[in-house]
């Protein structure tokens, strides 16, 4: 069974077990418009909450894309240097970033929830 | 759809379009292939002496294969870029209002000037006593920027703007290093409105960077900065007038803060043009500001370049400045080389700066005189305030309707719910026969629109383009969308798919049996 | 005031329209004690016959260097620039327009920038090239801080025969950035050994050749240690049409080209504008500095041209960009384009092959006068030579006698104990009428 939640910056992770798949959220990619270049971070690398994991670029922007939580980076999606337009296509779904061994689970209680994400996507529209 | 001479143009172009031609050409308008697709290798459209017979002296490194190039012969040499230049925009063609890129005239007898050959014709590193009259204008140029700006020192070697604010701010990181706060004196504030380059520079030299907000005015306000100062601040970058088009009205404040807490003051002087022979930027308390002589005086734009950014220094500065600078002895000019036994920070380029554009500078400022000068500033902000006039009841303005600078600033809440963007616009003006203004730039300001006409527009040509805006913020308000959203419709090509470009760049043409065997 | 075309009524009409008395009032938010009550202390405006007066009597107190017997090099080169060039460099399509950030209207710029980088890329001999930086120097700078950036290394080695102005403005660079530079000691017979200087720490090696005394260097060994021990070799050259003749960096196996391109296309200027050209390998290309022209199609599937990559440059990254450049050097890289045209694969060649001929030639005229010793053993069109008295001393005698005869080096390197070493050079301007005057007028200042 899967949860997932959200961060101010559009970031989203899908926890299963002690692993979190992470990726920037359908209104981030909106926001950036034709994805052109994913940055991603090397397998084994160490990153703290909040601290800067990707960087995702699109034809007029750049974002650092930032882990909601600590952890250790498991895995990166390789398809994404071949076709970075997946993250446009399916942002939630094939289009995500790396996956996470998450250090403290109790980081995630500092997220939002789906239902929260949306309150906060309303209120900054 | 009727034009201004009253003749219908929709009949026109459908007409156009009915009658394709076989070459793809439309009369004047040429389709051009690419050099490597048209050139020969073993054409030259060069007629050299032969070679002299004799041993050559590569110790082994001659080259061994083909270089890949392709020549032309002169007449198709001349055909090829010809028929390139005809797909460009100048300032020549048209209005040109790219707001803080000051987009105004560029007189030719700056370029008569820069080709004498006792300018053009000189080496860098011939001996200075067959060099006394370029030095010569060197120093004056030098003389007139400080005085225009009201500071005692300037260095004329940086090669662009941006080169410039680098060597700004490397004088005011080697100030505090001769004050021993390197290690203290590390942060430099950047408002959000700044140009990129700002945070750029700032990073490149090892200062992070904090941001500065802006009020509801648009101008930096004093109390915001003080917030921010502590032992730890360097300096901060400000750009007067603003990014928005906009006197920096407390900037005499926040220059004394600066300066009580131990801070330097870096002005970047993209928008100088607004302020020329009105006021100087010494007087108001900055301790180094970049000029852009291709913006404010006139030196060509070239395509992106060559640019020149001279730094006007302070007191507190000068003796940092970058070699070379020129030491006056009497009747005899020299280009001090070597920092030995100076301040100077170091060097910022090799040879002494962008000569050939100090002369097309000095051509330009000669022409105007102080009392030219004074009155092109005049004009540009007139320019602007009369736009701004003539659109101020259609397009909407973040800061209030009141008055600008050179430049003239709106967002596109006018434009919500319509269904055309910023971007879509700024199409829409190319097929009106104009160069888009800057587009989303400031990044404070949604979907910006900055519009900058320079001192060059004539009345006439201003009344025209008023009216040409008028009608197309209408049409957006109308509903008239694929007017927009398909434009342009008139250039040689039409939209560019830039997501493609950027996730599979090609940045060189390849012999297509190459191409086919990836 | 002939640049300006409003008239007195037509401000009156506007300032009405506008809703204000005078222009004073849109200068308002300047503070009023700063405001400026008269003209500055500068002269007033002038006639273009003025000017022409005023500049004229400055220009006409230099010695132009077709003037005369001329020998200089060292970094900016003296070549026969074809009239074709300037006359379409000065075309209002290319003098007056802008960075080529609307596309539609400015193909005639991007397409010469993508023939530009083609060019680039075949004459170094590298996957890619951008579309210019502002000189060799600023370029040989950024491509150290490239290097700093792929390798995560912070420690540059810049060999002894690299310009030294360019060695300043990487030191000057690094300094502000908190890099290291290791700086070998001036190397005039090209034999340091920069392969003992390659270690686990160097993050690149920047050797010049042919270097600033002329000599041409085989670099594909250094090529191989820098491999080996993870550092990134940066190849340097000052003179474009070099690579007319000589074996490419990249077949010697550079990560990194960088050089001045000012031989091609662009007069000597007393320094400036330039154009730096910057090219590298393809697995680095989201690293290089400056503007890079792609290719796409538009909206109706047609072939265009347009700016790409561009996240990685200023006005994007803002402060995690790969520099702070804003410009290229837009009309000096198309005067190159132009001028490499003309010449073609067959004409650079030749232009090539005459430099070096006449610089063997001058090589053998000086080395016939007493007292004069050729350094240089390989070499394109610049070599070096010692002199029983002082090189600057020397040059200042040459030039009284209306020989411009090189570079004393020590006006480079003040305090290396080269004072007695002239760098001179040869190009395809130069006849043997020059060269036996140089070696008449050389013998004379030396007896």
């Amino acid at each position: 069974m899967s949860t997932i939640r959200f961060s101010k910056d559009h970031e989203y992770i899908r926890v299963e077990g002690d692993v979190g798949t992470v990726g920037i959220t359908d209104y981030a990619q909106g926001q950036l418009g034709d994805v052109v270049f994913v940055d991603l971070p090397a397998v084994g690398k160490t990153v703290a909450a909040g601290g800067e994991a990707a960087v995702v670029e699109s034809v007029k922007a750049a974002s650092e894309v930032y882990a909601p939580v600590a952890g250790t980076v498991v895995a990166v999606n390789d398809a994404l240097s071949a076709n970075p337009g997946a993250v446009n296509e399916s942002a939630m779904g094939d289009g995500w970033f790396l996956k996470l061994k998450i250090a403290d689970r109790t980081e995630l209680d500092g997220l939002m929830t789906e239902a929260q994400y949306a309150e906060y996507l309303k209120s900054i529209s | 759809m009727m034009n201004q001479q009253g003749r219908p143009t929709a009949a026109g172009a459908a007409a156009a379009a009915a009658h394709p031609t076989f070459t793809g050409n439309k009369a004047l308008q040429q389709t051009e292939a690419l050099l490597f697709e048209v050139g020969r290798a073993g054409t030259t459209g060069v007629d050299l002496p032969p070679v002299p017979k004799g041993a050559t002296r590569l110790g082994g490194l001659a080259r061994k294969g083909a270089i890949g190039l392709v020549g032309l012969s002169e007449p198709e040499t001349m055909r090829h870029y010809v028929r390139l230049s005809q797909k460009n925009f100048g300032i020549d063609t048209g209005l040109f209002p790219l707001g803080s890129c000051t987009m105004k005239h560029n007189p030719r007898l700056n370029e008569k000037m820069a080709r004498l050959p006792g300018f053009g014709d000189l080496h860098p590193l011939q001996p200075q006593s067959t060099v006394q009259g370029a030095i010569g204008l060197m120093e004056m140029l030098g003389h007139w920027l400080m005085t225009l700006t009201g500071m005692p020192a300037v260095a004329l070697s940086p090669k662009a703007g941006a080169h410039g604010e680098l060597a700004g701010m490397m004088a005011i990181k080697a100030a505090i290093a001769a004050r021993g706060e390197t290690a203290t004196r590390t942060v430099v504030l950047v408002p959000e409105s700044a140009h990129g380059t700002n945070p750029a520079t700032a990073a490149l030299i090892g200062f992070s960077v904090k941001a500065v907000p802006a009020d509801a005015d648009g101008n930096v306000h004093v109390d915001e900065v003080k917030k921010l100062l502590g032992p730890d601040v360097a300096a901060i970058m400000l750009t007067n007038p603003n990014t928005c088009g906009l006197f920096e009205r407390q900037i005499v404040e926040i220059a004394a803060a600066m300066h009580a807490a131990g801070a330097y003051f870096y002005c970047d002087g993209a928008n100088f043009n607004a302020i020329v022979g009105k006021a100087r930027p010494g007087d108001l308390g900055i301790d180094a500001m970049h000029i852009n002589l291709h913006k404010t005086f006139s030196t060509p734009h070239g395509g992106g370049g060559p640019g020149s950014g001279p730094v006007v220094l302070s007191d507190r500065l000068a003796a940092f400045a970058p070699v070379p600078f020129i030491r006056r002895d009497g009747e005899t000019l020299a280009l001090v080389e070597h920092t030995e036994g100076t301040g100077a920070l170091g060097r910022m380029a090799a040879f002494h700066g962008q000569m050939g554009m100090f002369v097309r500078a000095m051509a330009y400022m000669l022409s105007h005189g102080a009392d030219g000068l004074r009155q092109a500033s005049e004009d540009a902000v007139l320019n602007a305030n009369y736009i701004k006039a003539g659109l101020a009841d259609l397009m909407s303005q973040p800061f209030g309707d009141k008055p600008c600078m050179h430049e003239a600033l709106f967002d596109d809440e006018w434009l919500k719910g319509t269904g055309v963007t910023t971007l879509d616009f700024a199409k829409a003006m190319i097929d009106e026969g104009y160069h888009p203004m800057t587009m989303y730039f400031p990044l404070v300001v949604h979907g910006a629109m900055l519009i900058e006409p320079t001192e060059s527009e004539s009345k006439a040509s201003l009344d025209l383009f008023i009216m040409a805006l008028r009608d197309l913020a209408m049409a957006a308000k109308a509903g008239n969308t694929e007017r927009f959203t398909g434009a342009p419709y008139h250039a040689p090509v039409r939209r560019m798919d830039e997501t493609r470009a950027a996730r599979t760049p090609v940045l060189k043409w390849s012999p297509p049996r190459a191409v086919a065997a990836e | 005031m002939r640049y300006l075309p409003l008239s007195q009524s037509d401000r009156e009409a506007m300032l009405a329209r506008i809703g204000v008395s005078s222009v004073d009032a849109l200068f308002a938010d300047i503070p009023a004690d700063k405001q400026l009550k008269n003209l500055v202390d500068l002269p007033l405006a002038k006639s273009e016959m003025e000017v022409e007066r005023t500049l004229g009597a400055l220009a006409a107190r230099n010695v132009p260097a077709s003037s005369v017997p001329f020998f200089v090099g060292a970094g900016a080169y003296k070549h026969h620039v074809p009239a074709t060039v300037d006359h379409l460099i000065q075309r209002s399509e290319f003098l007056t327009s802008y960075t080529p950030y609307q596309p539609e209207i400015a193909q005639g710029t991007l397409q010469y920038l993508f023939e530009f980088q083609t060019q680039v890329a075949a004459l170094t001999g590298m996957d890619v090239a951008n579309a210019s930086m502002y000189d060799g120097s600023t370029g040989t700078a950024e491509a150290v801080l490239m290097a700093h950036r792929v390798t995560k290394r912070k420690k540059a080695v810049l060999s002894g025969g690299l310009h030294p102005h360019y060695a300043d403005v990487v030191r000057t660079v690094s300094a502000m950035a908190g890099d290291e530079v290791i700086t070998l000691p001036a190397d005039l017979a090209g034999g340091e050994d920069l392969l003992a200087a390659v270690d686990s720490t160097v993050s690149c090696v920047v050797v010049q050749t042919p270097d600033v005394f002329g000599n041409l260097r085989d670099i594909s060994a250094l090529a191989d240690k820098c491999k080996a021990s993870g550092a990134l070799l940066v190849a340097v050259f000052t003179e474009a049409v070099s690579l007319g003749l000589v074996e490419s960096p990249g077949a010697m196996g550079a990560d990194i080209v960088v050089g001045e391109g000012q031989s091609i296309g662009n007069g000597l200027n007393f320094g400036g504008p330039y154009v730096g050209l910057f090219a590298t390998r393809q697995q680095y290309v989201r690293q290089m500095p400056g503007r890079l022209c792609g290719e796409t199609v538009d909206a109706n599937g047609q072939r265009g041209f347009v700016l790409t990559l561009s996240t990685r440059e200023q006005h994007i990254r803002r402060e995690k960009a790969t520099s702070n450049i804003c410009t290229n050097s837009g009309l000096c890289s198309l005067a190159f384009t132009i001028h490499m045209s003309l010449l073609g694969e067959k004409g650079l060649t030749h232009l090539a092959a005459l430099n070096h001929a006449g610089a063997v030639a001058l090589a053998d005229a000086l080395a016939a006068v007493p007292g004069v010793k050729v350094v240089t053993q390989a070499f394109f069109n610049e070599f070096t030579i010692r002199l029983p008295k002082p090189a600057a001393e020397v040059a200042e005698l040459l030039s009284e006698k209306g020989i411009l005869g090189g570079v004393p080096a020590s006006r480079l390197l003040p305090n290396a104990g080269l004072g007695d070493c002239l760098i001179v050079c040869s190009t395809e301007v130069n006849t043997d009428a020059d060269r036996a005057a140089f070696a008449a007028a050389l013998k004379e200042v030396l007896a």
